[in-house]
């Protein structure tokens, strides 16, 4: 074949310099122009009703405070009532928790999947971009974007959790909230705009794989509420290591990992005591008033065992690990994220059509 | 300078082959048709040519050397995919402006100038355009770019006889003017049959045919003689493909002009679509030109497919 072959005249275009990247800017910014605008209206909307909720929240809580100034007062506990009724549905974050991946599922799945299944990707392609180029130049400024969004959005989140965590709360019986409840921690600090980039990245890469948006769109959120849930309930625990202590009295804003007991420096049981060990020791019941104006029944049990030589161990993560934790999880997700995303123009660059 | 140059190129799906051993060299200048019926290969190859599809053997390089899919490959290259898949949602302005943005070259005015002729409103969206209209945008787009050459894929399918010929017309005024270099897909042979100037011809994924067409007419001929003969000749010539009447028998032959004529038989030039047809109807006849070539490269295909 190479005889036959005759040499290619010399060309202008021997030394061919590739198409800037910034003429790509236009062109992503008019084929997902739509996308980020519904982003926009969602947020937009989003933030609106936060606002109004973190008012009303905010003032009923500024109330109990007042309230709650002696803890006697005859005020206090309806104000608590009403404070802790105000938005409760918001309380423990989980509906919040379904933003990002209803941002990165359809604002990320049909970048590819949208091309391959309408059969465009045979025209995008093909021009003198470079498909590969061509990728990174729509889905690297469209992460960007959304995560920027969403940071910019967790600032509001930040805001209207702010009273669970104020200073005076111990009034309140709020102890048990820790910042690194399941709910909150990620819609708090960097977490959100790290969760919100990671469900992108899943999407481009399930829409490069699947090729049809729908499918793509399910599969992201399949995937996503698999890694949210693995992160909340194994890995983020293990973040750092736990610290272990003796002491009964812990913060109420620390997260509580594990707890067992001990006798005579030797391992008893874990968690609650048995209850032949209570009928032994604690047939009255714990000693002392239980509930929000007293002691907790844990501590309480504790004192009733700790006379017979059993010892309650904590380990647990203090809240002042909650930054540390956030550009943890922060980290790692980005750089999933990273990987997804040369994942996905790796595909591109290669999968044949 | 060959626009697309082949060897020993093969595409597999799963685990059938879309391609084989293909061997070709298309030279620079023609209006090359690739013909042949559904299924025969001619959308793979083109797409291999154009770097959407990574071979699974062989290689594949388009004008004068620049690897199918290289920068340098698809800046020479005006793509029109089978169907003429374009945005929907965007006008046709847009797409002008998409695709000037996408490209190192794009000549606006032509772009503006050829759709103003066709009648194609700059802000009709590409999805309300009718077929032949999205046929031409997508041809505009591609002769916009300035290309070496021009990959078109099943362009006419779509279209009906007056879109088939402005089509046509359109693709025949940028060779004249710009010689760019054209390979052009179908599997409905008489539409390309006053355009073409160079033929493959594909079946079952092989090509059975390449060359210039008036080299192909010029060494075929339609033998017809007594059908009591027939079986005798076809021993000693070339035959591609043999009908046979009751009385009469019509062999189409390999031969050149001046091969002698057994006695008691006639000599016809063929026709492109004739011919073609005789070719098809023979799958497993294949005429490349060039047979020193084909004979010199058939030990190391054969060496490289185990």
């Amino acid at each position: 074949m190479t005889a036959l072959s005759v040499p290619a005249p010399p060309e202008e275009d021997t030394s061919l310099r590739p198409v800037p990247w910034r003429r790509m800017a236009w062109v992503t910014w008019r084929q997902h122009r739509v996308t980020l605008a519904s982003v926009a209206v969602f947020l937009g909307a989003l933030a609106v009703l936060l606002y109004l909720a973190g008012r009303q929240l905010r003032s009923a809580h500024a109330a109990a405070i007042a309230a709650c100034h002696s803890a006697s007062s005859l005020a206090c506990p309806p104000a608590i009532i009403a404070f802790n009724g105000t938005n409760g549905f918001l309380a423990n974050g989980f509906m919040l928790q379904a933003v990002p991946v209803l941002i990165g599922a359809f604002a990320g799945a049909p970048v590819l999947a949208r091309e391959l299944e309408t059969g465009t990707f045979r025209y995008a392609w093909t021009q003198g971009f470079g498909r590969w180029r061509w990728a990174v130049a729509k889905l690297v400024p469209l992460a960007f974007v959304l995560a920027a969004a969403a940071g910019v959005f967790s600032l509001l989140l930040n805001w209207y959790y702010q009273p669970y965590f104020a200073a005076g709360n111990q009034n309140l019986s709020l102890e048990e909230m820790t910042p690194f409840s399941p709910g909150l921690f990620d819609l708090r600090g960097i977490g959100f705009a790290a969760w919100t980039l990671a469900a992108f990245a899943i999407g481009a890469l399930a829409g490069m794989l699947i090729r049809r948006v729908v499918p793509a769109i399910a599969a992201t959120l399949a995937a996503y509420t698999a890694l949210a849930f693995a992160a909340g309930a194994w890995l983020r625990q293990a973040y750092l290591t736990p610290v272990v202590t003796s002491n009964l009295n812990l913060p109420g804003s620390a997260w509580i990992i594990s707890q067992w007991w001990t006798k005579g420096g030797k391992f008893a049981f874990t968690g609650f005591p048995p209850d032949s060990l209570l009928n032994r020791f604690c047939p009255h019941g714990p000693p002392g008033p239980v509930g929000p104006f007293g002691k907790s029944k844990a501590v309480s049990i504790a004192e009733c065992l700790t006379p017979h030589g059993y010892t309650q161990w904590t380990s647990y993560q203090p809240a002042s690990r909650f930054w540390p934790f956030q550009w943890i999880e922060g980290g790692w997700l980005l750089a999933l994220s990273v990987l997804l995303i040369a994942a996905t123009v790796w595909l591109v660059r290669r999968r044949a059509a | 300078m060959n626009v697309i140059e082949t060897s020993g190129l093969g595409k597999r799906y799963g685990g059938t082959w879309a391609l084989r051993e293909c061997t070709v060299a298309v030279p620079a200048g023609h209006v090359a048709a690739l013909v042949g019926p559904n299924g025969a290969g001619k959308t793979t190859l083109l797409n291999l040519a154009a770097g959407l599809a990574a071979p699974s053997a062989g290689g594949v390089t388009v004008l004068g050397g620049r690897p199918a899919g290289s920068p340098a490959a698809l800046d020479g290259i005006g793509f029109v995919a089978q169907d003429t898949p374009m945005y929907k949602n965007l006008s046709a302005r847009d797409m002008l402006h998409l695709t000037r943005n996408l490209n190192r070259r794009f000549d606006q005015a032509y772009a503006e100038a050829r759709l103003g002729e066709l009648g194609i409103p700059l802000k009709r969206r590409a999805g309300k355009l009718s077929g032949g209209q999205q046929a031409q945008l997508a041809l505009t787009l591609a002769l916009a770019r300035r290309p070496r050459l021009l990959v078109l894929d099943e362009p006419m399918a779509m279209l009906d006889p007056i879109a088939r010929h402005d089509f046509m017309a359109l693709v025949m005024t940028a060779m004249a003017a710009d010689g760019v270099s054209v390979v052009l897909s179908s599997h409905v042979l008489a539409e390309l049959e006053r355009v073409a100037d160079y033929l493959i011809l594909m079946s079952r994924g092989r090509v059975q045919l390449a060359g210039e067409v008036d080299d192909l007419l010029a060494s075929h001929r339609m033998l017809t003689g007594p059908a009591a003969e027939a079986d005798r000749y076809a021993e000693r010539l070339m035959v591609v493909h043999a009908r046979r009447g009751e009385a009469q028998a019509h062999l189409l032959v390999r031969a050149a002009a001046d091969d002698p004529v057994p006695p008691g038989w006639e000599a016809h030039p063929v026709g492109l679509e004739e011919l073609a047809l005789a070719y098809l109807r023979e799958p497993s006849t294949t005429a490349l030109p060039g047979p020193a070539r084909g004979r010199a490269r058939s030990p190391k295909l054969a060496s490289g497919r185990r």
